[in-house]
């Protein structure tokens, strides 16, 4: 693959007892592009995202990532959950909405900095005297939360407790916080889900504006095909857990392939199979 | 604790009024113990039924060190009682580490059963390690705190007792309340604990180190157990290896009575049961305030299991 890809996936394959999951799955993503990975329910899809996360640890392959910064490559497979977050920089969303409902927003933003805060609080002790260094970064802190709040117009909600929002809005959190993380690659597990037209349209704007004013590499799963293929710059698609193709939007969707694993599959499906037909 | 001399008496207000900072000071006592359960069961739903015995050997710990300063007068028991809280607080975290590290870890994800059995286990285990190397005998410690204020209300010739030791107890516990609700509220720490309290795997993804949020949390708990240890031996002056088990039933009690997981709820719930047993033992029996406190618990199971201030929510992985 190219050797300027951010993260490269070698012969990824995921077992569970008898059922391959994931298999032989090879894909690179380029620096500062959003590539969408698709395919019919049950492609295995959120099982790479989970052994990218290091909520599986994958049966056999290699996840390389190469940071961008600090010119150090992390080989993700062996990584614990949050290093992948801490070190290598790689952070997710979920599927099912998954904010701490008893924070608030802001609150919930400033877990994703942690690490920074709990390095200047000293261990605890300088935060709880209350040293000018704690608050500086603290405020800083509070700034980067500010700044995806405007960005991801929740600032009405702020101090709202993060169950309390609308579901809408709580999606648009997750994407807040993972930001506050200050990822290198964003992977979002179908952040369209639920979501109506217009949502889905300043998702996109979301999404786009992510990688062009950040530079930061977006790893998406999506079933909203429109979506996939307004923002995407590259493409995969899964089936059984197989990589059937990969190419851009436009190969993808005249690909025979994807279009007999799309219309081959259940109903549960049909959304997605019509939108690429 | 009961003054059994102003009973015949039957003063009602100055009766009441020693009952009532009596129960104060113990409840303040069995409150900093609660905290522990409380933090321990909303971050990880468990109940870690060592604690007890964190907290005794947290008083041993303070008793070795005031002992080994030697009661000396004025400046010098400051010294001594300053040096025990700290080494007392030092060494118990060490112990409430360990505790998590060795019995409670590598026993997560498995079954709550499990952790449970683990945790009753670990507790006869301390209750015996300081039966073997301190031995069985209750160790005493003269009371070197004295003096303190002395009131009357009315005609009467009971006589109002307010330690300096009652209130230093009170204030101590105060700060200890407040420094610890800054810690929750305001620290990167604090900000941890409550998010792996509601997802921990989510926290994790966030690159929070979960199993160091647990581990400081049972090192938070074990410390203010501590500093109850050095309370009840200076309060009490007796100990044994067996101080905690009772002790730390009362503050499980406690923990559920304010509502497990909440820290407001905890230190609520120690009040409540330090006045119930002062109550008890000064208008009853104080053979009986075991009885009282352990009757409380199970009405509480029964008829409120949330607790006072605890949330609905019991569900927890």
């Amino acid at each position: 693959m190219t050797p300027s890809a951010l993260l490269q996936v070698e012969h990824l394959t995921m077992r569970f007892g008898g059922l391959v999951a994931v298999d032989d799955v090879s894909f690179s993503v380029a620096q500062g592009a959003i590539h969408a990975l698709i395919g019919p329910n049950g492609a295995g899809k959120t099982t790479v995202f989970n052994c990218l996360t290091g909520f599986y640890k994958p049966s056999v392959g290699r996840i390389t990532l190469n940071s961008p910064e600090s010119q150090a490559t992390f080989l993700l497979e062996q990584m614990d959950d949050f290093r992948i977050v801490r070190e290598a920089r790689v952070v997710r969303t979920f599927q099912n909405i998954r904010t701490f409902p008893k924070m608030s927003v802001l609150e919930n933003l400033m877990v994703a900095q942690h690490n920074h805060l709990m390095r200047a609080s000293g261990w605890t002790f300088l935060g709880l005297i209350g040293a000018p260094s704690f608050r500086h970064a603290e405020a800083a802190s509070v700034e980067r939360a500010e700044y995806w709040i405007d960005r991801t117009g929740l600032a009405e909600y702020a101090d709202s407790e993060a169950g309390a929002l609308p579901y809408g809005e709580q999606r648009r959190l997750e994407i807040a916080r993972a930001m506050c993380c200050d990822p290198v690659l964003l992977c979002l597990d179908e952040p369209a889900a639920g979501l109506n037209p217009s949502e889905t349209e300043q998702l996109s704007e979301l999404i786009g504006y992510i990688r062009d004013h950040h530079h930061i590499s977006v790893l998406l799963i999506e079933h909203d095909m429109s979506m996939v293929m307004g923002v995407s710059d590259h493409i995969v698609v899964l089936d059984y857990g197989q990589k059937i193709a990969e190419g851009t939007p436009e190969e993808v969707r005249n690909d025979p392939a994807v279009v007999q694993a799309y219309l081959g599959s259940d109903d549960e499906t049909d959304n997605a199979a019509d939108a690429t037909t | 604790m009961g003054h059994g001399d102003g009973r015949a008496h039957f003063y009602v207000m100055d009766y009441f009024a020693q009952q009532f900072i009596n129960g104060i000071s113990l409840g303040a006592i069995y409150g900093l113990i609660a905290i522990g359960y409380t933090m321990v069961y909303g971050i990880i739903g468990m109940i870690n039924f060592a604690h007890g015995e964190i907290y005794m050997i947290g008083a041993f710990i303070a008793l070795m060190v005031v002992v080994a300063f030697g009661i000396g007068e004025g400046g010098l028991v400051i010294v001594a009682l300053l040096s025990a809280l700290l080494v007392s607080m030092a060494l118990t975290s060490l112990y409430g580490w360990v505790l998590e590290r060795v019995a409670y870890r590598p026993l997560r994800g498995s079954q709550r059963l499990a952790a449970l059995i683990s945790a009753i286990g670990m507790s006869i285990a301390l209750q015996n390690y300081v039966q073997l190397t301190q031995g069985a005998r209750v160790k005493t410690l003269p009371p070197i705190i004295q003096g303190g204020f002395e009131f009357q209300f009315g005609d009467t010739d009971f006589i109002v007792r307010l330690s300096t030791l009652q209130i230093m107890i009170v204030l101590v516990t105060i700060a200890l309340m407040a420094v610890f609700a800054l810690l929750i509220a305001r620290t990167a720490l604090g900000r941890a604990q409550r998010a792996c309290q509601q997802d921990q795997s989510m926290a994790a993804l966030l690159g929070v180190n979960v199993d160091r949020t647990i581990s400081l949390t049972f090192v938070m708990g074990a410390a203010l157990a501590s500093v109850a240890g050095l309370m009840v031996t200076l309060y009490y002056g007796v100990i044994d290896f067996f101080v905690g088990f009772i002790a730390g039933i009362k503050a499980f009690t406690a923990a559920v009575l304010g509502g497990i997981g909440s820290i407001p709820g905890a230190m609520l719930g120690g009040l409540l049961i330090g006045f119930t047993e002062a109550m008890w033992s000064g208008y009853f029996s104080i053979e009986y305030k075991d009885v009282a406190t352990f009757s409380i618990l199970v009405i509480v199971l029964i008829f409120l299991p949330t607790g006072i201030l605890g949330t609905p929510e019991v569900e927890k992985v």
